[in-house]
C-alpha cells in the first residue's frame, strides 16, 4: 500500500523582549538559578500579572509579516496543570481568542534529486501569546528535582500550522522559513541551543487517496532541524510498519531520543490532561488600536519574500540563490551592500555562497562576524570584473582580506597579484614553455587534445598564476596553428 | 459536589497549610457553601449566550518592556522547604 504523510507543526518562539510577559524580571539567558524570578514569576500569593507591551508588539509584527488576521480584542486564558516548574498551577495562554489567526508562509523546498526546488505555501492556523514554564533539573540530584524559575514567565508566541506538510523535508523547510522570518523581523533571537525556537510535530499517515486523516502522534520539543527531520522520518516509518503489521495507531505524545534516533511514548490520549481552560480573571481582554498596528506596520523591515523577488529582478540571481541569500537578514544585507558596491550581483552571489560561506563555516563564524566586510568583497569582485584579477588570484586576495592584511588594491600591490596584462611578457613565457615541452607540442599536433591542457597548465605555472587563462588559451592556440 | 473533613485536610496538606480539626470543619462548611453556589450557577441555561471574558467593558493596561525587578531569591528561598545551589528542591517528578 502507498502511504501519505501528514504533518502539522507547533513552534514555540521565545520573544526577544527585555522583560517577562507578566513581570518586570529580566529574560536574559544564563543567569544564576532563580535570580531572575520575581514574586509574580514564583507565584507568591496576592501578586497580579501586568502585560508587557513589547510582547504584544512582537505578536503584531508576526501577524503583519504573514498576512494574518489580528484579533483586535484577544483574551488570555488559564491552562491548568500541575508540575513543579509551573508554580501557579496554571499557564497563562490564549485559547478561544488568540491574538493571531490565519496567515501563510511561502518557502522553497529543496528537491531531493537534481531538479528545481519547489515552492510551497502553508497556511497557519493561529499564533497566541503565552508564558514559558521554569526548568526542572532531574540529573544533578539524587531522588529530588531542582527547580530554576528564571525561565518562568518568558514570553512565547506559539505558532500553529495547518496539517499541510507531506514530508519531513517540507516540515524542515517550513521550520527553517519560519525561523528566518521570526529572526528577520526581530521578534525572536532564534537560538535553538538555548531553546528560543522549539518545535512540536504532529505526525500521521494515511493510505494515498484517503480523505480522512490518520490518527496523529505528537513529537514534543525538537530543538534542531536535524532532529526534526530524524524524528519525523522515524515516526513515519514506525506508524507505517505498525499499520502494515495490522496494528492501530493510538493518539499519543512522544519524545524523540537523539541518541537512539527513536521516538518513545510519553503519554497516551487516556492520560491526556484536561486543562480546564477558562478566561484569566486577573487579566482584562487585550485591545489593539489601529494607530498602534499601523505604526508597527510602518516600522517592519522589507520581508524575505519581497527581498527575494527584488534580488532576482535587480541582480539577476536565480530564485534558489535568492532564497539562500535571504537565509538571514544579516546575510541578505551583506550581499546587497557588496552587490551594490560593484554592480555585479551574480558574481557577488557566487562569492558569498561559495568562498565566503565556506570560510565562515570553517572558522565557525556567522556573517556578522565576517573579517571581510561587504565593501571589501564588493571591491574584490570589481577587480575580477575589470580583469585585474583572475578567479584564482582573487582567492589569494580574499585570503589577505580574511587575515586583515588591508584593502583589496593594497593587497594586490603588496603581494604582486595583478593579472598579467602585458601580452609581450606572456608571449615570451609561452615561447619558453613551448620550447621546453616539445613532446606535448607534437602530441597536440598529432591530435591529442589533452596535451593542450597540459601546456596551458605549464604556462599558468610559469606565470605564477598571474596570466589571464582566456588570454593564454588564445595565444597558445595561435602559436600552435 | 461536597467535601468531607478528610478532603479538606488533604487539600490543606497539599497547600502546606497547617489546619486543626475545628478549622477543618469550619472550612468544610464554607467550601461546601461555595460548591452550592456553583451548582446554582450551573443550573442556569446559557444556550446561545456569547461567552464573556470579563464583567466590565475595560481593557488590559500594558506596561513598557523594561526590567524593573531585582534579585530577591535569598528572601524567597528562606521560606522554601529545601534549596540547594539556588535551586528549589522538590520530590522527583519525571514524566
Amino acid at each position: 500500500m502507498k502511504w501519505e504523510t501528514v504533518i502539522g507543526l507547533e513552534v514555540h518562539t521565545q520573544l526577544a523582549t527585555q522583560s517577562k510577559i507578566f513581570s518586570g524580571s529580566s529574560t536574559a539567558f544564563g543567569a544564576s538559578p532563580n535570580t531572575q524570578a520575581s514574586a509574580v514569576d514564583i507565584a507568591l500569593p496576592g501578586v497580579l500579572p501586568v502585560l508587557n507591551k513589547g510582547a504584544v508588539e512582537c505578536a503584531i509584527k508576526f501577524a503583519l509579516a504573514i498576512g494574518a488576521t489580528l484579533n483586535r480584542i484577544n483574551v488570555f486564558d488559564r491552562k491548568n496543570y500541575f508540575y513543579p516548574d509551573l508554580p501557579k498551577g496554571y499557564q497563562i495562554s490564549q485559547l478561544a481568542k488568540p491574538i493571531v489567526e490565519g496567515g501563510v508562509l511561502t518557502f522553497l523546498v529543496p528537491s531531493t534529486g537534481s531538479g528545481q526546488p519547489e515552492e510551497r505555501v502553508i497556511n497557519l492556523t493561529r499564533a497566541h501569546m503565552e508564558e514559558d514554564a521554569g526548568k526542572s533539573l532531574h540529573e544533578d540530584f539524587q531522588g529530588v528535582t531542582g527547580i530554576d524559575l528564571n525561565r518562568a514567565g518568558t514570553p512565547l508566541l506559539e505558532i500553529v500550522s495547518e496539517p499541510e506538510m507531506r514530508s519531513s523535508a517540507e516540515a524542515v523547510a517550513y521550520a527553517r522559513a519560519l525561523h528566518t522570518l521570526v529572526t528577520w523581523i526581530g521578534i525572536c533571537d532564534g537560538n535553538m541551543q538555548e531553546g528560543s525556537f522549539r518545535v512540536d510535530a504532529n505526525v500521521s499517515v494515511r493510505p494515498v487517496g484517503q480523505a480522512e486523516f490518520g490518527t496523529r502522534r505528537e513529537i514534543k520539543n525538537l530543538n534542531s532541524f536535524r532532529f526534526l527531520q530524524q524524528a519525523i522520518d522515524y515516526e513515519v516509518r514506525w506508524q507505517i510498519e505498525t499499520l502494515e503489521d495490522g496494528g492501530r495507531i493510538e493518539q499519543a505524545t512522544v519524545l524523540f531520543d537523539p541518541d537512539t534516533g527513536e521516538t518513545r511514548m510519553m503519554r497516551s490520549k487516556e492520560d491526556a490532561h484536561d486543562y480546564r481552560y477558562f478566561p484569566d480573571p486577573d487579566l482584562l481582554p487585550v485591545k489593539l488600536d489601529e494607530d498602534w498596528i499601523e505604526s508597527v506596520r510602518a516600522a517592519l523591515p522589507e520581508l524575505p519574500a519581497a527581498m527575494q523577488l527584488r534580488f532576482q529582478n535587480d541582480f539577476g540571481v536565480s530564485a534558489y540563490d535568492a532564497g539562500l541569500l535571504t537565509g538571514s537578514r544579516a546575510l541578505a544585507e551583506y550581499f546587497e551592500a557588496a552587490a551594490r558596491a560593484c554592480g555585479q550581483g551574480k558574481l557577488v552571489a557566487n562569492w558569498v555562497m561559495g568562498e565566503l560561506s565556506a570560510t565562515l563555516n570553517k572558522a565557525e563564524l556567522d556573517i556578522m562576524q565576517s573579517p571581510v566586510s561587504s565593501r571589501q568583497l564588493g571591491a574584490l569582485v570589481a577587480r575580477i570584473q575589470d580583469g585585474t584579477l583572475s578567479g584564482k588570484l582573487a582567492k589569494q586576495v580574499f585570503e589577505g582580506l580574511w587575515e586583515g592584511a588591508g584593502e583589496v588594491d593594497a593587497i594586490i600591490e603588496a603581494r604582486g597579484l595583478k593579472q598579467m596584462s602585458d601580452s609581450g611578457e606572456l608571449e615570451k613565457i609561452i615561447d619558453d614553455v613551448l620550447a621546453a615541452n616539445q613532446k606535448s607540442v607534437e602530441e597536440f599536433r598529432s591530435g591529442k587534445e589533452k596535451a593542450f591542457n597540459a601546456l596551458i597548465g605549464q604556462v599558468m605555472k610559469a606565470s605564477k598564476g598571474k596570466a589571464n587563462p582566456a588570454q593564454v588559451n588564445d595565444l597558445l592556440k595561435a602559436k600552435l596553428q | 459536589m461536597s467535601l468531607s473533613p478528610d478532603d479538606v485536610k488533604r487539600i490543606a496538606r497539599l497547600a502546606r497549610i497547617e489546619i486543626d480539626d475545628s478549622q477543618a470543619l469550619a472550612s468544610q462548611s464554607q467550601l461546601n457553601t461555595i460548591f452550592d453556589l456553583i451548582a446554582t450557577m450551573q443550573a442556569v441555561d446559557t444556550q446561545g449566550i456569547a461567552p464573556m471574558a470579563h464583567a466590565q467593558e475595560v481593557y488590559q493596561r500594558l506596561r513598557a518592556d523594561s526590567v524593573t525587578e531585582t534579585d530577591h531569591h535569598a528572601a524567597f528561598q528562606a521560606i522554601a522547604p529545601a534549596v540547594e545551589n539556588g535551586l528549589y528542591l522538590v520530590p522527583k517528578v519525571i514524566e
